[in-house]
């Protein structure tokens, strides 16, 4: 039995539930469904994202209020009077508004970091809530009574077992959507998000516009569910969007499994269940005074977490054998897939990356002095000298992480000073890290597939409706040449975490190598590699020398640097002490006397 | 005066993974009373690792042994009581706080023993390093490099340690000053501690070790007397090479 | 608004400021050492307020079962630890006092005439049966998650805080409670009158602020809770372990917000749901302090505490929407400030 098996037997149940359950209990699975929408916006903004948010009750507020206020006000103003009360209209103009508040908030609030961006999302969220509460027009704390039911094609959606279907349609639409997203070029930008900004950045994503679409994202479909929850109730008081809803819905996401699709449905459904398991049978145990459930429930979360810190649906996928979990991201060898276009690289020996003396301080400390170095098309440089000598904080010079106090870089003739490492990348400089950076629980092929960013140019809808298949999978046959090429083609969907040091180290090689770059910019990349290992990376340098790529690698190991590179630049104390060919550097007194502290 | 010792530490047979990814397998190390033992290898070979399993901060499997009692899960805050330090190397100081109130703080589980003689080991490690007293009032935060790893080291010693282990305490140092350290480790070992010192300044650390391991990729690759291993062409071609001659006066 | 009502709500906003600022700093206390965002904090003052409450009126309050059974349950454990690791004397006997404190308590909590004995003995009594309740809640739910993500911290702290609140309404019922003030005395400052407990407020607070920053700066066990927010794993390896660390924050947290409670109950009714929106205040100081800076936190819980008496005043509708819009500026002026370095996941 496929997965997809289990999907359609999964929605066949879901289709034939009102015609055997009592109204209740498809109240209970409306109440689920509108939950899970909500949830999976969170799904996609905490758990893959990272990015935590109490405000989602606010939004599902803000889709509640707009519709309810439309569809039953008497004066209209006249510039909205043509909407006549229409949920559908109101709908849209919901989603407008939501829109709007959300990349406000978005803006204001999603550059912080850590602890503020929750706290930041309490904050205005609690603020909407008062609003409802308080502002002319919405009813104050009894809020607005009588709105229409919704009606499509004719149908009135008047009663819960009808409604029901629009609701699970929409939600299993969202789903469907959100795992296209995900499974894209912007999906991985998105998923990077957590862990990996920086690296992100210097693949080339815009790492706060993905921040800020998924913040929308996940804005609306909390609109529309509340959208939906106003017409099911046909009536809306403030209680439901308060903070303690904005718990609830993030309860839910952690319940369920906070990183996964499928575990919004899971938290929505458990909690949900729960809380009236909990009221209906407590008061039977306990006897009925005092609010037992609140107390359990609060229990009950702290064991869960205890137990299972990742949710149910991890939880349960563990006990799933693994061959039914690797997805083949690849289509077969035998359909045509274009190839993706190639940069021009620049002429053999013409200059590629020039430092003219560049200069950083930190404070009283020169991190690097008067630095001056030249690389060239087809020529690999190493940069060495010993720990604490400034080689870090010069790569971070070259590669625009970092700008020189005085003092220029040149790329390709054109000064880095104030360029992001996303424009730089765009140029076509390519980086590796000392601290490897990868996403440990994502693929091979799409970590790699991250280095091909800005090599596709298919957007958020595209990618949510899968429009943009076929330059899906140029880039993913991108990422598996590339793989082949530096030796992991056996590899592809592994986890990367699972691999050794060394072979992450590669991988980031063949992350830089797919951004198809004109300057190899290496740091430390022998590092952790075994004997026969190193040798082949030395081959594929040189491979790509011969092709006329620069390459800049900061590098440990003598033996691999002495038999490798063209020229070498020596640092000691932030400056340059000595540059040359190897054979010269290797009877350099002034070398020699540097490595008499140095560690290596 | 090697053999005769008592074992001080006895590891056997520890392993540590990462996930899936075994960074050590089976490594065994034992140092004496009275020793400097040393453990060199590459860059990623699990020096580290084997030091932070060794104290519990890292999760292991296998038996660590010290001062003759079993620590089945090694546990950092028991083992520090009993004896054990470690310099780590990212020295890991409180920046934001004084070099006195630093030093005072390695004293804490003592303190908390009720052992109030860490006043008189305050004065001797600053009679150790005069240029901690000079700057006591100081943050550690702007003290230099060569400052901040005798701190440090002065921290470790301040829980009178019988067995300090040091992480690459000459990464980042001028020569000077790494020839200043290196000079210490005899002075500690005079005053009885033992010392497990992992150094990629592979031929200083054999001058001054009385024992060595070579660690490559989570094994033990040899061991031996370090003064075999510093003239065992294998070590020389792999961990000595380029301008070791100069390598040599560090430990002199 | 005349002079007379400015120093009214002035009055108010200080008194209000000053327990927001003892909050925001016992919040960024816990973070800073743990990493929790401890929402129950609020929890501590209600049940501070209600327990001194509780027992002005005579009621021998339940709390101290509570207390008990905690404490049976935290024993319990530390037997089981101890059948893992070896008999241990010194844990044995540490054991046996820990029970017999709670036991002594239960006891004193029955016989005593509660609403007879000086009100300082009361207050006691109160944190006597608070306090080590903090370090009890730390082991029991925070301490087996003490390494997991931020994101799992945080829901826990909530879930803790929706469970105390609960048994809140369990231990003192759905009414509010009032004690009478420390003392009856007011003063009269030109035509208005300052509140003799404002005075009390204010001076407990800054002695409590004197005697925290004492602590910190000049004992060893201070300054090991400051080394263990400072550098975790440099603690580790002093001996300071995060579990102690854990412990004493909490015990802190617990006794500031239970002496908080004290204070302000006989100026202000809570309920047993009221310490949340306290707590939220609390953490807007704390965020104004960048949940880095103490000073920085206080002097922004006490303009928190001047601009919701004043806001109540002009707009008292939009009161809480104004102090809770309040920290947006505050964050978007950080969010443009501070560099944005990338946070790893641990």
């Amino acid at each position: 039995m496929k997965p997809r098996h289990l999907l359609i037997g999964f929605i066949v149940l879901l289709a034939l539930a009102p015609l055997v359950l009592p109204t209740f209990q498809i109240t209970l699975l409306n109440y689920i469904g509108l939950y899970a929408l909500v949830v999976l916006g969170l799904v996609l903004l905490t758990g893959v994202g990272g990015m935590t948010s109490f405000g989602q009750a606010a939004f599902v507020g803000l889709g509640s209020y707009t519709s309810a206020y439309l569809t039953t006000t008497e004066q209209l103003p006249a510039w909205l009077a043509w909407s006549a009360g229409s949920p559908w209209i109101a709908l849209l103009i919901g989603i407008a508004l939501t829109a709007a508040v959300a990349l406000i908030l978005g803006a204001l609030t999603l550059r912080l970091s850590g602890h503020y961006l929750p706290l930041g999302t309490i904050a205005w969220g609690i603020s909407l809530y008062y609003l409802f509460g308080t502002l002319d027009g919405l009813g104050g704390h009894t809020g607005v009574s009588g709105l229409p039911p919704i009606s499509l094609f004719g149908l009135v959606l008047d009663q819960g077992e009808k409604i029901y279907y629009l609701i699970w349609a929409v939600l299993l639409g969202a789903i469907f959507i959100t795992q296209n997203l995900l499974n894209s070029r912007e999906g991985r930008a998105i998923r990077a998000l957590k862990g990996g900004q920086l690296m992100a950045e210097s693949m080339g994503v815009n790492t706060f516009r993905s921040k800020l679409i998924v913040f929308l994202i996940s804005a609306l479909f909390a609109a529309v569910s509340g959208w939906l929850y106003a017409h099911t109730q046909r009536f809306v008081n403030p209680t439901p969007f308060g903070l303690s809803m904005g718990i609830d819905y993030l309860f839910m996401a952690l319940i369920g499994g906070v990183a996964s699709v499928w575990g919004a449905l899971i938290g929505a459904g458990v909690l949900t269940m729960l809380k009236q398991w909990l009221q209906d049978l407590l008061p039977y145990l306990l006897g009925s005074d005092g609010q037992y459930e609140t107390i359990v429930f609060g229990l009950l979360i702290v064991l869960l977490m205890q137990r299972a810190p990742g949710g149910i649906w991890p939880f349960l996928m563990r006990l799933v054998p693994a061959r039914f979990k690797q997805r083949r991201l690849l289509r077969e060898q035998s359909q045509q897939v274009a190839a993706l276009a190639h940069r021009a690289l620049p002429e053999q020996g013409q200059v590629i990356l020039e430092a003219r003396n560049v200069t950083r301080r930190f404070g009283g400390l020169v991190a690097n002095n008067n630095m001056n170095l030249k690389i060239h098309a087809g020529e690999i440089l190493a940069l060495i000298g010993p720990n604490g000598a400034g080689k870090s904080t010069m790569f971070n010079q070259l590669s625009a992480v970092d700008t020189p106090t005085s003092g220029e870089v040149l790329f390709r003739g054109e000064s880095l000073t104030g360029k992001s490492s996303r424009e730089v990348a765009k140029m076509g400089m390519s980086r590796t890290f000392q601290h490897v950076k990868l996403l440990p629980t994502m693929s091979v092929l799409e970590n790699v597939a991250i280095g091909a960013h800005l090599r596709g140019d298919k957007g958020i809808v595209s990618s949510a409706l899968h429009l943009e298949r076929a330059e899906e999978q140029s880039l993913l046959q991108e990422a598996k040449r590339q793989l082949e090429r530096v030796g992991l083609g056996d590899y592809l969907y592994e986890e990367a975490g699972s691999l050794a040091l060394g072979q992450q180290r590669i991988l980031e090689i063949a992350r830089a190598l797919c951004a198809d770059p004109c300057l190899l910019l290496l740091d430390e990349p022998a590092a952790g590699l075994r004997y026969k290992e190193k040798q082949a990376l030395a081959e594929l340098l040189q491979k790509l020398r011969g092709e006329g790529m620069a390459v800049l690698l900061v590098e440990h190991d003598m033996d691999f640097v002495m038999g490798l590179v063209d020229r070498i630049v020596v640092m000691e104390f932030g400056e340059k002490i000595a540059e040359g060919l190897p054979e010269e550097i290797q009877k350099n007194p002034a070398v020699l006397e540097a490595y008499l502290g140095g560690v290596e | 005066m090697t053999a005769q010792t008592e074992k001080l530490l006895d590891v056997r047979d520890l392993h540590v993974a990462y996930g899936k990814v075994e960074a050590l397998t089976g490594v065994s190390v034992e140092v004496r009373e009275g020793q400097i033992v040393t453990v060199i290898g590459p860059n990623g070979a699990g020096k580290t690792t084997l030091l932070s399993a060794i104290i519990g901060i890292l999760r292991s499997k296998g038996e660590v042994h010290f001062d003759g009692q079993l620590y089945a899960t090694p546990d950092v805050e028991i083992l520090v009581g009993d004896g054990l330090g470690l310099v780590p190397e990212k020295r890991e100081l409180f920046a934001s706080m004084s070099v006195q109130d630093n030093l005072q703080l390695g004293a804490f589980q003592r303190y908390r023993r009720g052992d109030r003689g860490y006043e008189t080991t305050l004065a001797e490690v600053y009679s150790l390093f005069p240029r901690l007293w000079e700057r006591r009032h100081q943050m550690a935060a702007t003290l230099s490099g060569g400052e901040r790893q005798m701190l440090a080291i002065g921290r470790a010693l301040m829980g009178k340690p019988r067995l300090l282990m040091l992480d690459e305490p000459s990464l980042g140092l001028a020569p000077l000053i790494t020839r200043e350290i290196f000079r210490i480790f005899a002075d500690l070992r005079r005053q009885g501690v033992s010392i497990l010192l992992v150094e990629q300044n592979a031929r200083a650390a054999l001058k001054v070790a009385d024992y060595a391991y070579v660690l490559e990729a989570g094994q033990v690759a040899m061991q031996g007397k370090a003064a075999d291993l510093a003239n065992d062409p294998r070590v020389i071609e792999a961990y000595l090479g380029l301008a070791s001659k100069h390598q040599e006066l560090l430990s002199s | 608004m005349n002079f007379q009502i400015a120093v009214l709500l002035g009055q108010d906003g200080v008194t209000n400021g000053a327990i927001y600022a003892l909050l925001a700093l016992s919040i960024l206390l816990v973070f800073t050492v743990t990493r929790i965002l401890l929402i129950p904090q609020g929890e501590f003052v209600t049940y501070g307020a209600l327990t001194m409450a509780a027992i002005q009126s005579g009621h021998p309050t339940a709390l101290a079962w509570m207390l008990l059974a905690l404490m049976l349950i935290d024993c319990a454990l530390d037997l089981r630890t101890m059948l893992q690791n070896g008999f241990n004397m010194l844990k044995m006997r540490w054991i046996g006092l820990k029970l017999g404190y709670a036991l002594l308590l239960c006891v004193l909590i029955q016989t005593l005439p509660l609403a007879e004995i000086p009100m300082v003995a009361q207050a006691l009594l109160t944190l006597g049966l608070l306090v080590p309740m903090g370090p009890i809640i730390y082991r029991l739910f925070f301490q087996p998650i003490a390494s997991a993500p931020a994101l799992v911290l945080l829901i826990v702290s909530i879930a803790v805080h929706v469970a105390m609140v609960g048994i809140g309404l369990l231990l003192f019922g759905p009414e509010g409670g009032r004690t009478k003030p420390f003392s009856d005395a007011g003063f009269s400052l030109g035509p208005v009158l300052l509140k003799s407990q404002t005075l009390w407020v204010i001076l407990v607070s800054i002695t409590l602020i004197i005697l925290l920053f004492i602590a910190f700066e000049r004992t060893l066990y201070g300054k090991a809770l400051r080394a263990a927010a400072i550098n975790r794993m440099g603690a580790r390896l002093m001996g300071i372990s995060p579990v102690f660390a854990g412990k004493a924050t909490f015990a802190m947290a617990t006794f500031i917000g239970a002496l908080s409670g004290i204070l302000i109950a006989p100026i202000t009714t809570l309920y047993f749901d009221s310490g949340f929106i306290i707590s939220l205040k609390g953490f807007v100081g704390a965020i104004i302090g960048g949940l880095a800076s103490y000073p920085v936190a206080a002097v922004g819980a006490l303009a928190v505490g001047l601009i919701e008496a004043f806001s109540m005043f002009w707009a008292s509708n939009y009161k809480e929407i104004i102090v809770f819009t309040l920290i947006i500026p505050f964050l978007l002026w950080r969010s443009l400030t501070s560099r944005h370095v990338e946070e790893e996941e641990e």
